[in-house]
């Protein structure tokens, strides 16, 4: 006996025609990814990102093939038509084995290639094709990074920080620390992610074949603050690079009018114990380099545009901007903020 | 199935050694407990093999008294299987007794381990290889002070005449975990004791 | 043939007959197995049914909690830089999300199903360990309780599920919080050590004569080899949490980097552990499918055996392939080829199943059910998983996938896809057997509809924000990201998804009060739990029957020779609560095994155990070692030989009358 009761009827192929429409709506969510910087499938810049794409568009158009006949074999299997026969009536246990071998037969064919095509790729994009013409070192703190660009000679190593410039066409090893806890160097345009494990010492590399400025961002949770930890590399020409870093190598020039002088007294007393101006008394290792501040397109890594007003911004309500983090909400009055902020202007 | 029925033979009722539910129960405990030693001496060695310190920091260890303590381990274990047999052959007198001196050489292992312990330079707090071992060693002292408190309890039961050579599963089962502790311990001297010498 | 001293003999011929319901028989089981009325039976009982339903309703009360915290999750990310959440309230509600689904949802929940069905589908009249099983439930609930008290206090834990140091270390995560994960961590293990043990065990001693390892239903297999994995998977991950709570507590260095710790050591403990527990948390769910579909297509399911080795292959391969969780750390490129490779062939045994599945409805008959709906989705929602599963076993693409929402939407995919649709089928499934009513039909085909919609317009975009960049476990986003069409869509979603989840509540509730009475095999289902009534007496089966088949219940109109299965004749066993013990790959009888009575030894381990954390927790020490000792006083009470059961001799006098 069954009590099947009235529900047993066929239902219609809205099931699939469902599912499509998800797949349609999510493809036109895509239609709004032309502004997205960190768009990895349908743009890269360099060698060691390229293949991958690649490799992401078979896998893509692949996979996607083998679920749209594996959904029309299930609608088939669900829908197809049979004769009406006894409900009590009992299939037998034998047949179909020929689906399972077949089925799994192709599967296997298509993931072998897959998989050699993929091994392939790693090979290609694990190292640069000529030797890197740059190393630098990049520290992950919570929640921003620290830049060093290394030399034999330590008046020619300079640090800075959120921002990473490369020359254009130049393999560009980058070495990878972290400070604090994990995190994860991730310019998907560029290549892929690395952990920055504390105590370890990993590698990567990266190219950039065009000029411009391409974003990145931490990719493994490292605290409070871990959405707001961007850093943007900068791809120039070899002689604009080259003028780049001569400026960043040099040291903060004296202060001269008066309001910077005051200025300067504040951020030593206020500022220095976390941050560095080369050139100044202010030493401090445990937040970004200032000394070429103004040299930078974003502050706090990544959450604000660098103008004086988001500066200021930033100096007076950082916890309000991104609460949680190291940088305090310093209190000023009106008449020390304008100083601080006319000494802050020289750090170019 | 008229046949199968009418063949029904005498089955044992109740907990009847190797038939017993806590029998299979036992081995499965044991299965997942030899786990736990083994990431335990995974752990060990993969800091082991990525370190810079003094590695053991007091040199190579002495071997003499942990040997020592090895073999009173193992025959502690030996004792156990003695008292199992006894039973069997309806010896129980020699049965309790065998057991008692198992017992015995467990607390002398026990003994022996804390002085061990108390000799050492270090605690666990002082350095990474101190960490190790002692939560890899103190691992293991939790598995003989429990194994000592079933190998009492068997005792305690073989005293009030619980068992006989019918029905013994218990110490079966005790034994059996006793003999893991024994045999754990041979995989810790080893790695903690042995492969230093081999680097 | 009514007894009131059992018969007490070490040996005996097991008495064989049939006991029909009222029978002075039947009625003499029912007294021997029904559990106390009151309080105390409640608190004593180890019936595996009220035991598996507790569970089911426990693990769906944390399903509830979880998604709570993750519509909460999906109002802060409907939009960009919204402000509904601080930072730190965020990460606390997407790490106890994580912890709840994955730990106090999909594995328990499972547990519920197979602790109910286990003995019904093997033709036993309990669960290999009643007593076991009661602990395991208790310290299940314990855990829980234990994992979530922190959270109204503003300190659960925040390290997201995966806890890396040196973050969850005392240096970066001063409070309580994550002292509670690992302890809580370490205290849940011991609940599910031990059920695995017991499942184990069961499926080694506890079928039916007759039925051999190759007639077990598919949820069988799964549960095992999901219990096997944890038996060898669970210590991994319990001593990671507990050489975490040491360098916190007892300050040692195992993962402390200024003195030689190393904190890749936690991750390959914790993914040695977490990939094999992400088959354990699919499998016996596929099991669920297996079983059940071949009910609604009318035909057994094709290739059994095949089905049956996939599910053993994917367990053993799971071991094999942690290392994927961690490609992007920085590992040898070789070493990232062999597990990119090894990750890929793991697929394979997938492909078994589904065109098992697909072949057993193409070949049947299909009916067109709440349940069949929910397992035919699955099939469609498994193989959306398996294949972004590929892409993310593809090392090069998951160096750019790894921690970005493609895996949170892949995660979601497996983990609701293959869990949770499989369960709320099975649930519709089963409820007549649990509560001996049918669900209401039209609002489970609501229920349906809304979930498969919803679940698919939550989380198919997230596959799209992953490849936009979005990472995953950020509380906010910029506007200028390009990701705020895709979450607005997955929000919309998400409160789709679960406005089904309340129409399938609601369901439950209506027919457990209005369904229509049932019969004992409403569905014409082939397995043994229906030959059961609905829902089941106490001791199950009034006599342990003989099974001859795969399908005891199909062997009538299957035809395929051989025996017939024997259930109104079979063994009566009933001087005292008694199953049988078979051997364990042909289930020949062995031995007749004495079960043990209702106790409250389970629940005080329990409740000692859980306060032995509790004292760690809050640094109590002495009162601790007191909860110690009382954990031992209880286990040596519970495991003081008893006569009754025969676990040591009876005396002299006792046995003669028994055999006078």
């Amino acid at each position: 006996m069954n009590d099947y009761g009235p529900g047993f009827r066929r239902c219609t192929p809205i099931n699939y025609a469902v599912f499509l429409c998800a797949l349609t709506a999510a493809s036109a969510a895509l239609a709004d990814n032309e502004a997205a910087p960190l768009n990895y499938f349908l743009h890269s810049y360099g060698p060691a990102a390229t293949p991958t794409m690649h490799l992401g568009w078979v896998f893509v158009a692949l996979l996607l093939a083998i679920l749209i006949i594996v959904a029309s074999l299930l609608a088939g299997a669900v829908f197809h038509k049979r004769p009406v026969e006894d409900f009590r009536k009992i299939g037998r246990e034998e047949e179909g084995m020929p689906w399972i071998y077949i089925g799994t037969g192709i599967s296997t064919c298509i993931l072998v290639v897959l998989a050699i095509y993929s091994l392939v790729t790693l090979n290609v994009i694990a190292k640069p094709t000529h030797v890197p013409g740059l190393t630098l070192t990049v520290t992950g703190y919570d929640w921003w990074w620290k830049v060093e660009y290394e030399n034999d000679d330590p008046a020619r190593h300079f640090v800075t920080a959120n921002e990473v410039h490369i020359p254009v066409g130049v393999p560009v090893l980058v070495k990878l620390k972290s400070a604090d806890v994990i995190h994860a160097f991730w310019v998907p345009v560029l290549a892929g992610k690395t952990q920055m494990i504390p105590g370890l010492i990993n590698q990567q590399w990266l190219e950039a074949d065009t000029e411009g400025v391409y974003a990145g961002e931490c990719t493994q949770y490292c605290g409070v603050q871990h959405a707001h930890m961007g850093l943007e590399v900068v791809a120039q020409n070899t002689a604009e690079f080259e003028k780049w870093r001569d400026a960043q190598r040099r040291t903060a020039p004296p202060t001269s009018a008066a309001g910077a002088n005051a200025g300067q007294k504040i951020f030593l007393d206020q500022c220095a114990g976390c941050h560095t101006v080369r050139g100044t008394e202010a030493v401090g290792a445990h937040a970004p380099d200032l000394t070429h501040l103004n040299s930078r397109r974003m502050i706090a890594a990544g959450l604000l545009t660098n103008t004086p007003d988001h500066l200021m911004q930033w100096i007076t309500h950082a916890q309000e901007l991104k609460p949680g983090a190291r940088m305090p909400s310093m209190v000023l009055t009106p008449a020390e903020a304008s100083s601080l902020s006319a000494f802050l202007s020289t750090l170019n | 199935m008229a046949e199968a029925m009418q063949t029904a033979q005498a089955l044992p009722a109740g907990s009847e050694g190797k038939r017993s539910g806590g029998w299979w129960g036992m081995i499965a405990l044991i299965v997942t407990e030899g786990s736990l030693f083994g990431y335990l001496l995974f752990s060990y060695f993969y800091l082991a093999s990525q370190t810079e310190q003094h590695w053991p920091p007091e040199g190579l260890p002495d071997l003499l008294i942990p040997g020592i303590n090895t073999l009173i381990l193992l025959s502690s274990s030996i004792f156990v299987w003695i008292s199992e047999r006894c039973i069997q052959s309806r010896q129980m007198r020699w049965s309790i007794a065998s057991m008692a001196l198992a017992v015995i050489l467990g607390v002398c292992f026990v003994v022996i381990q804390l002085h061990e312990w108390n000799d050492k330079s270090y605690d666990m707090a002082a350095n990474l290889y101190g960490s190790l071992y002692f939560t890899i060693t103190g691992f293991h002292m939790l598995h003989v002070i429990v194994g000592l408190i079933i190998l009492l309890l068997l005792l305690l039961w073989l005293g009030l005449g619980y068992f006989d050579n019918r029905r013994y599963a218990a110490v079966t089962i005790g034994g059996l975990y006793w003999h893991f502790v024994d045999v754990v311990w041979l995989f810790v001297f080893t790695s903690l004791y042995l492969t230093p010498y081999l680097y | 043939m009514t007894h009131n001293t059992p018969d007490l003999s070490l040996n005996r011929v097991p008495e064989m007959g049939s006991a029909p319901i009222g029978s002075a028989a039947e009625i003499r089981l029912a007294e021997l197995w029904e559990t106390a009325p009151g309080w105390r039976g409640w608190l004593s009982t180890v019936d595996h049914k009220t035991i598996g339903l507790r569970y089911l309703v426990t693990a769906f009360i944390f399903l509830l909690m979880g998604g709570v915290e993750a519509l909460i999750m999906r109002l802060q990310l409907a939009g960009p830089e919204q402000n509904l959440l601080t930072p730190e309230q965020y990460n606390q509600l997407f790490t106890m999300h994580g912890i709840t689904m994955i730990f106090l949802y999909s594995l328990p929940i499972l547990s519920g199903f197979s602790n109910y069905l286990w003995p019904l589908m093997l033709g036993s009249r309990d669960m290999a360990f009643p007593r076991l099983n009661a602990l395991s439930y208790w310290i299940f609930l314990f855990a829980g309780l234990f994992l979530y008290v922190s959270f109204p206090l503003g300190e659960a834990p925040n390290a997201g599920w995966f806890n890396y140091v040196p973050f969850a270390g005392l240096e970066y995560n001063t409070g309580p919080n994550i002292d509670v994960y690992a302890l809580g961590m370490v205290l849940l293990g011991i609940s599910t050590t031990v059920g695995s043990i017991n499942f184990v065990v069961t499926l080694f001693r506890m079928r039916a004569p007759g039925m051999s390892i190759s007639r077990v239903p598919i949820l069988v297999w799964g549960t095992l080899t999901a219990s096997v994995a944890n038996i060898f998977a669970i210590p991994s991950v319990s001593l990671a949490f507990f050489l975490l709570w040491l360098d916190r507590r007892i300050g040692t260095h195992f993962f402390d980097v200024v003195n030689g710790g190393k904190p890749l050591l936690w991750q390959h403990l914790f993914w040695m552990f977490g990939h094999p527990w992400v088959y354990a948390v699919v499998l016996p769910a596929m099991g669920i499918v297996s079983d059940a579909l071949p009910t609604f297509c009318r035909r057994p399911l094709v290739g059994y055996s095949a089905v049956a080795l996939s599910t053993m292959a994917t367990m053993l391969l799971g071991f094999g392939v942690w290392i994927h969780h961690m490609f992007a750390t920085g590992l040898p490129t070789l070493a990232l080829s062999f597990f990119g490779a090894a990750s890929m062939v793991i697929s394979i045994p997938s492909a078994v199943a589904v065109f098992a599945w697909i072949a057993t409805i193409w070949l049947g008959r299909p009916v067109f059910n709440t349940p069949f709906l929910f397992f035919a989705g699955f099939v469609i929602l498994f193989v959306i998983g398996g294949l972004s599963g590929v892409m993310t076993a593809a090392v090069p693409l998951d160096f750019q996938l790894n921690e970005t929402y493609f895996i949170v939407a892949h995660l979601h995919y497996v983990l609701l896809g293959i869990n949770v649709f499989p369960v709320i089928g099975g649930i519709y499934y089963w409820f007549p057997k649990f509560f001996g009513r049918m669900m209401n039909e039209t609002l489970g085909k609501w229920s349906f509809w809304v979930m498969f919609i919803g679940f698919n317009l939550g989380f198919f975009p997230m596959h799209v924000a992953g490849l936009l960049g979005m990472p995953r476990r950020i509380y906010t986003y910029a506007p200028h990201m390009g990701w705020n069409m895709v979450n607005m869509i997955t929000s919309v979603g998400s409160f789709v998804f679960a406005l089904g989840i309340l129409l399938f509540l609601v369901n439950v509730l209506v027919s457990l009060k209005r369904g229509a009475l049932t019969t004992p095999n409403p569905w014409d289902a082939p397995t043994l739990e229906w030959a059961t009534p609905s829902p089941p007496p106490a001791y199950n089966f009034a006599v342990i029957p003989i099974i001859a088949s795969r399908h005891p219940l199909w062997e009538d109109r299957l035809d395929e020779g051989g025996g017939r299965s024997s259930l109104e004749q079979g063994y009566l066993l009933m001087e005292g609560r008694e199953t049988l013990g078979t051997t364990s790959l042909d289930a020949d009888p062995d031995i007749i095994l004495k079960m043990p009575d209702d106790s409250l030894a389970p629940f005080f381990l329990g409740l000692f155990s859980a306060l032995v954390f509790a004292g760690l927790l809050l640094h109590w020490q002495n009162f601790t070692i007191l909860m110690v000792l009382a954990c031992s006083l209880s286990l040596a009470a519970w495991m003081w030989p008893r006569k009754t059961l025969l676990q040591r001799v009876p005396d002299a006098c006792e046995e003669g009358a028994a055999h006078g």
